[in-house]
């Protein structure tokens, strides 16, 4: 029927896309997630789309918050709402939202943002009922009345904390008693925070399954309360040094519910008081005890009942063999393993350790500095189904051994090799691994483009590519990349010396790429630079340091096509205050560094900073300082800038293969 | 003059002021802040002598409330006190006591009279409290003649007790002069509701309220220290030590030389020497009169231990369960802090009181550091204390102190009054049950005293503020089942009190 009317009445004034009902435009909205810029261009396309994208947003993460009040008008629904790119956010605008979002908002982040204060919460909480999850992390100047106001949100479900260190006992106290649904509190940091704060909120809030309590002073006063929580899943006690075995040795019982646990930095645990927290936490399935006691056998010993534990973090910790032979010896088949940084890991202790968890799925063993092709072919043919292998640093393990990876771990999305031996015959193996999406090759010296050619060919899914310090890289290998893996979105060129700009023209076909660094690539131009930005419009990360040929000629198109842009490294380029001042056209950019600018005068510096409204952090010379006139600075600091003045003397460039031989020092 | 000494003078000003509240508006040409300051300008030492006789006395006003609550315990007592006879000692120390009190009182008026003329330009609140202040202390002064003056009729005689002075004069309000007692408290009321600034009803809620929760805070305390005092591991057999018993006006008496036959104090030690000559010819040798620098002879002597002399303590000597105390200064305190009114009032936080001037400097070194503050209005002395207390019921929660809300909410671009609204929201969340009134005006007490107003102190609000910390400094026990309990306490005192003003 409807449709025979719209035939009649095509004849006028006929729109097809009345056809569309709300329902279909939304579910078309939903899939145009990947690229912010897309809905914009749907938006755009006619004020009806402009009304059906109005009405779809949800999530938000506006810029300024002087923008807040056109958002209000524009957005109706928003239920999400991320100000980390605010820096400034006053209770004005605070109580802006929260009347304009009464009733939808269920979430807002602060974590990057200050100026508000106790009202502008206590009005957020008061007014947004819906309100569930809070993030207030690094609000360093929140005292103990903001969390009062913050107790006023009684329907709130998670609340980030994190680096508050002004609450004390008493602001927590308050949101325990006020926020009883709490399920998510993360308090970490919160230095003012003991014992009877987190006590009651393991006596208040029941509900709780995630509590982070990392570097608090809390002994096991609290701890006994803590575990007694029901519902509680996940405890990370990173850095709890007033917890001991003496302590948690009067603990009567652990936490059934517990499926996760972190004692990382906790020196005075032993295996001891390990075996009494995690008495009758059977259901544990995540255990990190990183930068911990020495991992002997009888720490292993106790960990050997845990018949669920999928992934163990022992980080940075001192591993003997026997310790790593009860491992081994466990029943379960562990997912996950990491050993970064242990010391005393040796083929012997790392190859019994696979024979028994064939099931790997990652594994970490970064900086193991003793093992060799052995633990390498150990792991390669047994543990088939590796997703993700980071050896960093194994300087023992030979060229060889690389062939092997890509021979037998096909399933490989994440492959770190920063400082190893790889060469291009590796690679030609590891490019088997079709999934892999992030790959770090940094200062690997043997591989050339031969070997990037083939991961080019063989692994379309890359996302990233770490290739620092490579230094035999050349264009053809990165053109070979940039025309394999389209969907690239992160890559480090850094001091690849023999870099041009055909490298760049060939990266401006990755529409998506991000971030950009090219440190010391010294031949590349501005012209270079003009046509990734033109290629690449999502670019928010751009690391040009050192690219002494870069000029004011390529700042004029970056300013042009780069409005994504968030931030920029200029330092040691050749650009002046002209390509400086162009840059203020960029909306977004926040974060700049700008060093050892030989054409830069405080007068364009100044002019520069006054334009660019949005900035948040920037890196100036010390020189500075005392050039620019001191209220323009206090004006830019009122405006949420920090400034950070630097008075480091040029470097000169060291030798690539000294790099390696200063990382080659053996470990004592 | 060093900061020390002028708090010590302070410090005894206060209870008058407070104690009596501001039900009395009568028509004072307004005296000035510098009224106040210089009526405490008379000597350190004499005013002390001054403030303790003025204890040794329990007949203020704030004690005449009292006794319709007390009606139970005071008969019983009386009953067994009876039968003792007439101290003409006590009547003297009366008749001194009259003459100092009548020279306060020149001093008071000739205050007023001379300041009359410098009031001009005060703000208009700060000069009626002033005047409040000033009317209060004239009417206790004027109540505490009256009493002392009825105490000397001889029809009331034989209620005077030389064992139990103190509950001498307690039955003597109860019985003689309570009438008048009474007479003032309902002749204050409507003229109260005439002149004063402050709302009426409350406070007389306040001054019942006040009474009864004053009343269990004694109770309290008397067990407390009665715990502490106790000697721990002395059982000594009743016999093998003398008892002895000073009377309340020696105990009350600023004396530091003490007969160690008798127990009766002195000034000078001079004078000691001379009393001594009334124990025996031993002391009436030269050498026993020239000034002492000899050791005690070692005659074995009896182990000598006193009673208290109010009758129905512990530490007296008619107990069943006598424990005696070990020396004359275990008696001072002992009385002075059990059956004395806590005249010193701490002038920090304005709700702690005392009776003994050591108690009050130990209590201000820790007073106002830290205080911990629950929404209900209690406050805790430690931090522990109050969390377990918010652990135990629903509904409470840690009460932020307000200059951090102040503090904090400087950076705001908001009005200040909408600052102010949420201060007092913040503060009064949370209230479900019958507390809520209480702390409601707690909490109004405390948003006066964050603001810095010197009158805020003398508010006479500020009572609630004592009432509760008393009120919850409780040993725990009663109330740790639940909360109902706590609401049942509470409601129990309103009535308890309003059927005794009925009465």
């Amino acid at each position: 029927m409807k449709k025979q009317k719209h035939e009649f009445l095509g004849g006028f004034n006929f729109n097809p896309f009345d056809l569309l009902s709300e329902e279909i435009i939304f579910m078309i909205l939903d899939l145009l997630n990947r690229n912010p810029l897309d809905k914009k261009s749907f938006s755009l396309v006619c004020k009806s789309f402009y009304a059906a994208e109005s009405k779809h947003r949800e999530s938000l993460k506006p810029r300024l918050q002087e923008h807040l009040p056109a958002i209000l008008c524009r957005y109706p629904n928003i239920t999400h709402l991320d100000l980390t790119l605010c820096s400034l956010v006053s209770d004005a605008s605070l109580s802006i939202i929260s009347n304009g979002y009464a009733s939808t908002l269920r979430s807002i982040d602060f974590s990057r943002s200050r100026l508000f204060s106790t009202s502008g919460l206590f009005g957020l909480a008061l007014n947004c009922k819906n309100l569930v999850e809070i993030d207030l992390s690094n609000g360093t100047e929140l005292k103990d009345s903001a969390m009062a106001a913050i107790a006023e949100a009684k329907n709130l479900e998670k609340l980030w904390l994190a680096r508050c260190k002004s609450i004390t006992d008493m602001g927590v106290g308050c949101v325990a008693v006020g926020c009883r649904k709490l399920r998510f509190i993360c308090l970490k940091w919160c230095l003012g925070v003991g014992d009877l704060g987190v006590g009651l909120i393991a006596i208040k809030c029941k509900h709780v399954c995630y509590l982070d309590l990392s570097y608090l002073s809390i002994t096991n006063t609290c701890l006994s309360s803590i575990l007694k929580l029901q519902h509680l899943e996940e405890l990370v006690l990173e850095g709890c040094f007033s917890i001991d075995d003496d302590s948690l040795a009067v603990l009567k019982h652990g936490c059934k519910s517990l499926k996760s646990l972190d004692v990382s930095a906790c020196q005075n645990i032993s295996h001891n008081g390990l075996s009494s927290l995690i008495n009758g936490a059977e259901g544990l399935q995540q255990l990190t005890l990183a930068h911990g006691s020495p991992v002997t056998s009888s720490l292993a010993d106790c960990l050997k009942k845990l018949s669920l534990l999928q992934s163990v973090k022992l980080d940075g910790c001192l591993i003997t063999y026997d310790g790593l032979k009860t491992i081994g010896n466990w029943c379960v088949s562990l997912r996950e393993l990491s050993l970064c940084k242990c010391s005393g890991v040796t083929d012997e202790g790392l190859s019994f350790v696979v024979t028994k968890h064939k099931d790997l799925r990652k594994l970490d063993i970064t900086c193991c500095r003793n093992i060799t092709d052995v633990s390498i072919a150990h792991i390669t043919n047994l543990c088939n189904s590796l997703t993700s292998l980071r050896m960093e640093s194994c300087t023992l393990v030979s060229r060889e051994p690389f062939v092997l990876i890509g021979q037998q771990c096909h399933l490989l999305e994440e492959l770190d090799l920063t400082d190893n031996e790889i060469d291009d015959k590796g690679l030609k193996y590891i490019s088997r691994c079709s999934k892999l999406s992030n790959l770090k090759l940094g200062i690997c010296h043997n591989i050339t483009d031969e070997g990037l050619i083939d991961i080019g060919r063989g692994c379309p899914k890359l996302l990233e590519l770490d290739l620092y310090r490579s230094a035999e890289i050349t264009d053809m290998g990165i053109l070979a990349i940039a025309q394999g893996c389209p969907g690239l979105e992160m890559i480090n060129i850094s001091y690849c010396i023999d870099i041009t700009d055909c490298s760049l023209l060939s990266l401006s076909k990755c529409s998506r790429l991000k971030t950009l660094e090219s440190r010391g690539c010294s031949l590349i131009t501005s012209l270079g630079l003009t046509a990734v930005v033109v290629g690449c419009k999502e670019l928010t990360k751009l690391d040009i340091k050192k690219c002494h040929n870069i000029d004011d000629a390529g700042m004029i198109p970056l300013a042009h096509f780069s409005q994504n842009l968030r931030q920029i490294n200029l330092s040691h380029s050749s650009v002046t205050d002209v390509g400086l001042l162009s840059l203020t056209s960029i909306g977004c950019l926040q974060n700049i560094t700008i060093l050892h600018l030989k054409g830069l005068t405080p007068c364009g510096l100044a002019a520069f900073l006054l334009a660019c409204g949005g900035l948040t952090k920037v890196k100036l010379q010390a020189a500075f300082r005392w050039l620019l006139p001191h209220p323009l600075v206090e004006h830019l600091e009122a405006r949420g800038c920090m400034f950070h003045w630097r008075d480091k003397v040029l470097q000169v460039e060291l030798d690539p293969k000294c790099w390696k031989l200063q990382l080659e020092n053996p470990m004592p | 003059m060093d900061l020390k000494g002028e708090l010590q003078k302070k410090v005894p000003q206060h209870p008058s002021f407070t104690n009596f509240n501001t039900q009395h508006q009568q028509k004072w040409e307004d005296p000035s802040i510098l009224d106040y300051s210089t009526r405490i300008e008379p000597p350190f030492q004499a005013f002390n002598q001054n403030s303790q006789t003025q204890s040794s006395l329990l007949c203020n006003p704030h004690n005449q409330i009292k006794v319709p609550i007390q009606d139970g315990p005071v008969n019983e007592s009386l009953q067994a006190s009876k039968v003792q006879d007439w101290d003409p000692s006590a009547m003297l120390n009366n008749l001194s006591f009259l003459e100092q009190k009548i020279h306060q009182l020149q001093d008071l008026v000739n205050l007023i009279i001379g300041r009359r003329d410098q009031v001009l330009g005060r703000l208009d609140e700060l000069v009626a409290q002033r005047q409040q202040l000033i009317t209060a202390d004239l009417t206790s002064i004027i109540v505490q003649l009256i009493s002392t003056l009825g105490s000397l009729l001889p029809s009331v005689k034989h209620t005077l007790s030389a064992s139990t002075p103190s509950l001498g004069q307690f039955g003597q309000f109860g019985e003689v002069v309570f009438p008048s007692g009474q007479g003032l408290n309902d002749g204050v009321q409507p003229q109260n509701a005439g002149g004063s600034k402050v709302s009426e009803p409350p406070n007389s809620v306040e001054i019942s309220n006040n009474s009864g929760n004053e009343q269990n805070l004694i109770i309290e305390e008397h067990e407390l220290k009665d715990e502490e005092d106790t000697e721990e591991g002395e059982n000594l057999l009743p016999g093998t030590y003398e008892i002895l018993q000073l009377e309340k006006e020696e105990i009350l008496a600023p004396h530091t030389h003490f007969c160690t036959i008798c127990g009766k104090g002195f000034k000078r030690d001079a004078n000691l020497r001379m009393h001594m000559r009334g124990h025996g010819d031993e002391y009436k040798t030269p050498a026993a009169l020239a000034k002492p620098n000899k050791e005690s002879s070692s005659e074995p002597t009896l182990i000598k231990r006193y009673s208290c002399p109010y009758v129905g303590c512990k530490r007296n000597k008619g107990h069943k369960k006598f424990q005696p105390l070990k020396t004359i200064l275990c008696v001072k305190n002992h009385y002075k802090r059990t059956h004395c009114d806590k005249s010193y009032i701490c002038s920090r936080c304005n709700t702690k009181k005392f009776s003994v001037i050591a108690d009050l400097k130990t209590h201000e070194k820790h007073c106002g550091k830290d205080k911990w503050l629950c929404s209900c209005g209690t406050t805790f002395s430690r931090k522990d204390k109050l969390f377990g207390h918010i652990a135990l019921f629903q509904g409470h929660t840690p009460a932020i102190p307000l200059d951090e809300t102040k503090g904090s909410n400087r950076p705001s671009d908001r009005g200040d009054a909408n600052q102010a609204t949420n201060k007092v929201g913040i503060m009064n969340f949370n209230f479900s049950s019958n507390v809520s009134s209480e702390s409601g005006v707690q909490s109004n007490v405390d948003v006066k005293g964050g603001i810095d107003d010197p009158s805020g102190y003398f508010s006479p609000l500020n009572f609630d503020t004592y009432n509760f910390g008393g009120f919850h400094e409780f040993p725990r026990p009663p109330f740790d089942d639940s909360d109902t309990s706590f609401a049942f306490l509470l409601t129990g005192f309103g009535n308890y009190t309003q059927k005794n003003r009925q009465d």
